[in-house]
Parts: C-alpha cells; structure tokens; sequence
C-alpha cells in the first residue's frame, strides 16, 4: 500500500465566507468551520477527513457520494452541508462497527464485488439502506435500489450476489448488523 | 523460452480457487486511498483554462490580473513547458499547454495553482487569450481529403504531405485479389463504429511536489507510472533518479489513464514554481475532454468463402477518426488490421488503415485497443456469409477455426487455443439450437468470437529490459513481502502476485504483504495495458518466488538430511513430501533458510520470447507471447415500433488459459461483456455541429448525458470459463480484461438480425437508429423473421480441428 498521506483539511478559507456547521456523522458529533457554499460530501472528505465518500461527477449522476442521511441514500455532492444539520449522517465509514465490518461489506470483499472500488462506498450505502427496509429482496429489487449508483468496472453482477448473500447473513445473525445504517 | 510442463489443478494450494483480493476490505470499508484522497500539508488547487475554439492560434495570454489575484500563488502557459510529450516515442505532438495553436474545445492554455479551488477559478477568468480562429476539421473524410489550403490540424511531416494524416499502413498477405475472384461468394459491406469513451467512475488527479533542490514527486491515477515518470523528466527538465511517481489506488481506467495528461504536468511545474504542493482534479467535463477513447473508424470490408463454409479472403480499408492528437494513434492503426487473423484461418488479407487527426478530443485505447471496431464489423460479415451460404453461424465458425500452434496469415504465433470449447460452450449454454432462427419475430439470438493479446511483445520504447519485475523479500515473523510495480486498476495485479508468493512459499494469503506503485521502491512493471499484467507480472512473480522457494527448502532439506525436491512448502508449513507427518512451521523454515543464506530476498522478472512474429515493417506490432479466446452468445427482443432493443443475456465463454482467481476472471470477463454491450446499444462520444450549437463542442459531456448503463439497463451476464492452459502463460493463465469485451457487440447485431432480419451496420444500436433500419426494411419488404439454414450445427464431436 501506498505511505499513509497526511491528511488535514485543505481549506484556507481566503475567497469564501465560513460558517461553523454541525453535523451527527457516523454518531459523532462534529462542529466545523466550512464555506458557506459547501456541499456535504465536500464537507465530509476536505474538512472531516471522511474520504471514503467519492466523487465521480460533482452533480447527481454517478451515485459514487451517497451516503445515508437519517437512513435514507442522498446524494451528498447535491446536498448543500446546512440540509444535513440536525440529521444522522452514516457514510461507508461508519457502516462496520467494533464487531468488525458490515455483512455487506464483507460481502463485497468475498465476492469480488469492488473492483476499481470507486463506486463502492456509494452503493454500500444505497444497499444498507435496502437492506434495512426489505431484509430480503428479490434481484429486481436489489437492481432498482441501486439503480442511482454506475459502476463502471463489474457489470453488477458480483454486486448482486455480495447483496443477496449478506441479506441471506442478515436475516440469520439479525442482531449483528444494520445498527449504524439506521 | 522454455516451456513449462502443466501443472493440474492437484498441484496447487491457493491458485485455481476464489480467493479474496488482498486491498478488497479496504475497498468496501473506505479505508483505500486513491489520489483525490491525500492532502499534504500547504496543498494548493491547480485548474487549466482550456479552449473554446476546436481550432486557432494562440496569439496572446495575457496572465497579469490572474497573477495579481490574492490566493494565486502560480500561473503558467505553455512557454513553460515547451517540450513536446506522447507515449509513442515516434510522434510526440502534444504539449502540457498549448504553446502556437489550440486543436480541440478543452485543450488545455494556462494553469494555475491557488489557495483553493474557489480562488483558483476565479484567476481562470482573469486570464485573457486572444485567438486568431482557424477552419477545423470535425470530419475524418474532409481531413483526409484536404489540401493544405487552410492550415492543418498538425504541420506536415514533409513538404506537400497531408499534416492531417497521423499514419497509413497497408498490408497485404497471400493473394488477395485471387483469392477473392475466384471465391464462391463474396460479401462487402460498410460499417460505421462511432466512437466512444472510459468513463472510469474516478476522475483523473494528481498531485506534484517539489522539495526545493532537485526532487520532484508525483502521485496520479495513472495506468502507466514508469511511462509517465519518463515524460516527466524529460519534459520538466528533472533528472529520471530524482523523480518519483507514486500511483494510489486506481478508481478505474480501462485505458483512459494510459499516457501522460496536462494534470500531471501541470502539477509538477506549478510545484516547481510555487514551492508548494498542488492538486489538480479534473472535472467531469475535463474527463470527457481528456478522452483518448474508441477511435470511430469507417469500416468497409470484402470478405469471401466457398461453398463449404471457408473463408478465401478478406479484405478491409478503414478510415480512423483520431482528434486532435497521435495518442496511441500509430499503435491503433496497426491494431485495426493486425489483430483480426484470428480465431479464424484466413487464406489471403489485406488492410489499408489511415488515421487522421481531426479538432476534436484525442482518441486513443480503450479496453480491447484498436480491434473491438474490425472485429464489429468482421463478425457481422461471418453471420452475413453464413446467412448465404445457408450453414449454422456457430459451425460456419468452427469450419475455419484456425487451431493452436499455428500461425496467423500475418505470421503471429498462436500457441493454446480454447476457442472450439469457447463456442461449445455458449452453444450449449444458451440452449442455441432450440433458439437459432426458432424463435418469434421480434426474438432473436446472436453469436460472435474474438481473439486478444496477453499483452504486446515490445515495450513501447524499444529496450532489451524486462517488461515486468518483481522483488520478494522473506521476513522472520513468517511473512512475504511483495514489491510490485504494477498498476493496480481494479483488475486485481496486486493480489495475483501475493497469490504466486503464497502458492510458492507455502504462506497463508493474509501473511503477505504488498509494496506497491512508487517507482522509488519498486521494480519497473510497464504498465496496465494491453492485458499484460497477469501474463507478465505473474511470470516475474513466479521467477522471484522460485528463487526464495530453492533456498527455503535447499536450507531445510539440509537440516532434515533428504532431497530439496522432496520438501514441500505449503498451508503454512514446510512438508517431506515422502512422509507428511515430518513437518515444521513454514517460520522455522524461514529461519533455517536465512540462517544458511544470510537476509532472504529475490528479484524475479519476464521478459517476451522475441520469435512470434512476421520479418516485415509492423510485424511487431499485435505480437503476443499469447492470445486469449472468447464466445458470445447474446440473446435479444427487438421492439419494431420503437426501435428498443432489450438484450436479455449474454453468455460470455473465455479462453483465459488458467483461472488464477476464478472469481476475478468472472469480473473480468461479465465487466467486459457489460462495456461492449454498453457500446453496443447506448454510448456516443460525439460532437456538436454548426447547426447544433458551438461546432466541435462535446455533444453531452456528462453522466446523465453520456448515458452508461446502470443496474437496470445491465442485462444478464453469463461467465464460462475456459482452460487452456497456457505455455508461456503464468501457471498456464492468459489474459481476461479485454478479450471478453470483443463478441458482444457483434453478437448484439447478429442477434438483432435474429429477430427482425434487420442488419445493423452501423453503432450505436439506439432506437432511433434501430428504428430507422426498420422502416428501411418495412420499405423494402424485408422485416420478417429470416431463414433457417439448411445446414443446421454438426456436434462439435464431429467437426475436426485442421
């Protein structure tokens, strides 16, 4: 792997005017200083370090940012940071807990289901999300959930069997998972 | 070169079975790192201004307001790199920044580096360029055919020369024209390929430093690290040991990230000048400018066959819309011809390919470089000789097969070939012989094959050196420690290699541990192109892994007095092979090792046999050490009043040689039907025209626009394996990213021919142009279900394989 890089935030905050901003993320609590402009997913990777959300477009097309606000899968490069105040904010980061990773996400490593891994994080949470409301989708439910979120290297189908087979864990071990995804 | 005796699936631990890749849990967690990801300290936000116009002289950049912004801390143009760069040694024709002339909308003048992006936009606006416009070429014929009376896209080579013309190449093999004459029927048709573009989910970035006295330090998301370390140098005026390219993961690429980009110039200078280091990410806009994808080639092609279903002759003349820049360009051209002599045998080939430059984005390699287009077009060609000849397409096929340990008419060396099990495979798969020609009009099923490289024979600039290099080290805990050059891009090259190191070493997967993509510390691997990484990574793997495998069990065999042959590395444990219960810790074994040989390390590299190819100009250029297989069935429904087409499934069989990770090479192989059916039904990369808005102007260059398939439009995908088990190949194993991407889109055609008796010529297979073919076909009475052959498909028991 490559030498961990440094991670700070980037802003200098020279051109735009900063607002303190709070934000419940992954169940922490978190006050900070962003550009009044910023959306969350700028806020989650340049001022909280949480780059485990992606960005592939920058508007709405690609999914690659979704992470789940209040449950619920949001494209976070659409939405400006002041929408998520007051709201739990979960991103792929906050989907394994000290038990260790999220079904799914021990799925998607089983079963080759992230190649590039670009795209991963985001449908992570649109599947959490599935998951959390329908423990048990047929496919045409899995692929109309994830339906927001391209992926551009697998075809989707080693995404298909990493979701079906960690609804399948879920379903057995309901105490593990799904507590952070809410 | 010598050949390896194949090993059966008996002799492995590890190799053959689904394993989990080794940066997988980082990937799913958010723990992996890729460039837009790392912040350094004092990181400033680099942006380039780029053109508006598809073709102009640059006559003044006036960068004095940008530079008197506060928050700029670096503004440069092309006067401060005046070196032209290209990953093709011979036609280097691109500079960082424009210095006379800009050639496309998007190419880039200026850069600058602030505080933040916000600032760093803003000093975009303040610089002026004043530009004197020049007639553009948006047409490939129009840019073939000119004659010098407005300027060219590039100065001409030579005096009176076309400088729209970046390569011509024709050959010729066996009698063409005979052949053709005297075949029983010939079938000529034109094809048009539009082209298309990558669309890795990633955008590209990079970060440059420089620390003051010599030393400059890029991270990108680069395919090709050593390539673009060498352009570096030379471009920035760096000694090649002071730079250091460092590539974090990849987030996709598919051949968009295989040659140096303005970002990473950009970077370095404004580094340079700033003191400072500095990010550049493109938007997504910028990455459909960057492009370098699918060439649109204008296709026709004569092919003939006699009454037996042989092929006599093909001949084909392409014409290859290249934008504004060589890119790969020369290597393309040679593609388009050279790589079609296979799975077929072709008695006679000729193929005259011109490439010209046009003021539009560069195109260059997309995954299956230069033949996914020919091979469109020839596979469509088969159905049609088929359809004439009134023989099964998948027999007709079989017919010309071409055999393993051969050569091609154009004398490149084929040595497996899996490509009759290919084919029976999805024959039986898709239950084709209850289908062909059997369903209901509007219903339909399509086949089509291909062949691809494992990789080219010869680097891109011409060195006797290793293509690949590994170094292994052993370490007292037990552990392996990897360092591997090669570009991890998804496709999984860093987990194939500590698969050989514990299939070698006999250590369990988790104990071994990758340094990867920093080009301070590791081995030159050329890069994740032409799917040669497994192939030639995996040798050099294997070579390394060998050498420390002979000292751990020289060592132990001493200490247990019985033949090192004997001893057996595996599960964690050194084994006697004659008596399994005499066993110790694969750790002791280590220790015994270090003991008798001092600090335990090993290089292992591969390099080409250099035998594979034909003695004339170009021979070189399609070589392989190896060539993979593939299959496709595609199974559609054509809506005749809409012009929908719905593929419902593709089954996909692939000659990869030896499946390594047979789960990868199902990513591989269903990534890659996904992408040829993408490009089959819903991609363009086109370009406005005068009276559709800012002629030269990127039609849609957006994800919503530019619309790729999401989980809905994906159809179902069907991967069957095929084992040839390779010669040369690591363990056997041949390439699986880019071969299984060819048959779908003529599978696609020929399925919707199935269905409706509708040819579809011409890409993409949208519905209004679907649905143009069809009324076109109502017209003339031809929209109907068309015939059974008479010649239905023999058993593949009873076809011989001459």
């Amino acid at each position: 792997m490559l030498q961990p890089p440094i991670r700070v935030a980037k802003f200098s905050g020279m051109t735009a005017a900063t607002e303190i901003v709070r934000l419940d993320v992954n169940g922490d609590s978190r006050e900070a200083g962003v550009p009044s402009h910023f959306t969350l997913l700028e806020t989650l990777r340049y001022i909280l370090g949480l780059t485990g959300s992606k960005q592939g477009c920058d508007k709405g097309d690609c999914g690659a940012c979704t992470v789940l606000v209040d449950g619920r899968p949001t494209l976070s490069c659409l939405t400006p940071v002041w929408e998520a105040e007051g709201k739990q904010v979960v991103t792929v980061e906050g989907l394994a807990d000290v038990q260790g990773p999220h079904p799914l996400q021990d799925a998607f490593d089983a079963f080759g289901a992230a190649q590039c891994g670009f795209c991963t994080p985001g449908i992570l949470c649109s599947a959490a999300a599935l998951l959390e409301a329908e423990p048990a989708p047929s496919r045409e439910r899995i692929q109309e959930a994830l339906a927001g979120n391209l992926c551009r290297c697998t075809g989707y189908a080693k995404i298909y069997d990493a979701v079906e087979q960690a609804a399948a864990r879920m379903r057995e071990e309901p105490t593990r998972v799904g507590g952070s995804a809410e | 070169m010598s050949v390896k005796s194949p090993k059966s699936q008996s002799d492995f631990a590890l190799i053959g079975t689904s394993m989990r890749k080794i940066e997988g849990l980082d990937k799913s967690t958010g723990r992996a790192v890729y460039t837009d990801d790392i912040v350094l300290p004092g990181m400033l936000h680099g942006k380039i201004l780029r053109s508006p116009h598809p073709h102009a002289r640059i006559v003044r950049i006036d960068t004095a307001e940008a530079e008197a912004l506060p928050g700029v801390h670096g503004v440069i143009t092309g006067k401060d790199m005046p070196t032209t760069y290209g990953i093709i040694p011979w036609t280097p024709d691109e500079y960082p920044l424009c210095v006379d002339k800009v050639r496309y909308i998007g190419d880039g003048v200026a850069a600058v580096a602030a505080v933040d992006e916000d600032t760093a936009l803003k000093a975009l606006e303040l610089i002026h360029v004043e530009y004197e416009e020049l007639p553009a070429f948006l047409d490939p014929f129009e840019a073939v055919q000119a004659d010098g009376s407005t300027p060219y896209v590039h100065d001409a080579r030579k005096e009176g020369w076309n400088g729209n013309i970046t390569k011509m190449v024709q050959l010729e093999f066996g009698e063409v024209d005979a052949s053709m004459d005297e075949s029983d029927i010939v079938v000529e048709d034109d094809y048009f390929f539009e082209g298309t573009t990558h669309t890795p989910i990633e955008p590209h970035c990079a970060i440059g430093q420089w620390d003051g006295v010599g030393k400059l330090t890029v991270w990108s998301a680069t395919q090709v690290p050593h390539y673009l370390h060498r352009e570096l140098a030379r471009v920035l005026e760096v000694d090649q040991a002071c730079v250091r390219v460092l590539q974090p993961l990849v987030g996709g690429a598919f051949g968009g990230k295989s040659e140096p980009f303005d970002l990473e110039f950009c970077v370095a200078k404004l580094a340079m000048i700033t003191g400072r280091p500095v990010k550049i990410l493109y938007t997504r806009e910028e990455v459909f400018y960057a492009h370098r994808g699918r060439h649109p080639f204008h296709m026709k092609y004569r092919t003939g066959a006699n009454r037996d279903g042989k092929l006599t002759s093909v001949d084909a003349k392409i014409l290859l819309d290249g934008g504004a820049y060589a890119s790969f360009g020369l290597v393309t051209t040679y593609y388009s011809g050279q790589l079609l002599c296979a799975p077929y045998h072709m008695p006679a080939y000729r193929f005259d390919s011109t490439r010209v430059y046009t003021n539009k984005p560069a195109c260059g390699p997309k995954r299956g470089h230069g033949s996914v287009q020919p091979r469109f077009a020839f596979e469509v060609q088969i159905d049609k000789l088929a359809e004439r000849l009134s023989i099964d397409p998948i027999d007709f096929r079989r017919r010309n097969f071409i055999g393993s340990d051969t050569r091609t008419v154009n004398e490149l060396r084929i040595t497996s070939n899996g490509f009759l099990e290919c084919l029976e495979s999805v024959e039986e798969a898709s239950s084709w012989s209850d289908k062909f020609r059997k369903m209901p009009f509007g219903r339909g099923i399509g086949i089509a094959g291909s062949t691809y490289i494992s990789g080219t024979n010869y680097p891109i600039y011409p060195n006797d050196m290793p293509q690949s290099g590994v170094q292994m080290q052993i370490d007292r805990s037990g552990r392996v420690a990897v360092f591997s050059g090669a570009s991890e891009i998804g496709q999984g090259c860093d987990s194939v290699v500590a698969y050989i190191a514990a299939e070698e070493l006999g250590v369990p997967l988790e104990h071994i541990r990758v340094m990867r993509g920093d080009t301070d510390f590791t081995p030159v691997d050329l890069g994740a192109y032409s799917s040669r990484v497994t192939f030639m990574l995996g040798n050099a793997a294997i070579d390394a892994a060998t050498k420390l495998r002979k000292m751990v069990q020289a060592a132990v065999a001493k200490s247990w007095d019985v033949k090192p042959g004997e001893v057996l590395l595996a599960g964690g444990f050194a084994v006697w092979g004659p008596d399994t219960e005499r066993q110790m810790p694969i750790r002791e074994a280590f220790h015994l090792a270090e003991s008798e040989f001092g600090t335990l390390g090993a290089t292992g590299s591969y390099n080409t046999p250099k035998d594979v190819h034909g003695e004339y100009r170009g021979g070189t250029i399609g070589a392989s050490p190896a060539y993979s297989f593939t299959a496709h069935v595609a199974e559609v429904e054509v809506d005749v009043d809409t012009g929908v087409v719905e593929v419902q499934k593709i089954w996909v069989a692939h000659d990869c040689g030896r499946a390594l990770n047979p789960i990868l090479v199902e990513g591989q192989m269903e990534g890659s039907a996904y992408m040829g059916f993408a490009e089959a039904l819903m991609e363009e990369q086109v370009y406005k025209d005068a009276d559709h808005g800012r002629a030269g102007l990127h039609n849609a260059p957006s994800l919503l626009d530019y619309r790729i398939p999401t989980s809905l439009d994906t159809p179902e995908l069907q991967a069957l394996i095929v084992e040839s088990i390779d010669p040369e190949g690591p363990y056997g194993a041949k390439e699986a990213g880019e071969g299984p991407l060819h048959p779908s889109i003529p599978a696609i055609a020929n399925a919707i021919y199935d269905a409706v008796g509708v040819r579809m010529n011409s890409l993409p297979f949208s519905p209004p142009q679907v649905w143009r073919a069809v009324e076109a076909a109502r017209e003339a009475g031809s929209l109907s279900k068309p015939a059974e052959p008479t010649e239905l498909a023999e058993s593949p028991s009873a076809m011989s394989a001459d």
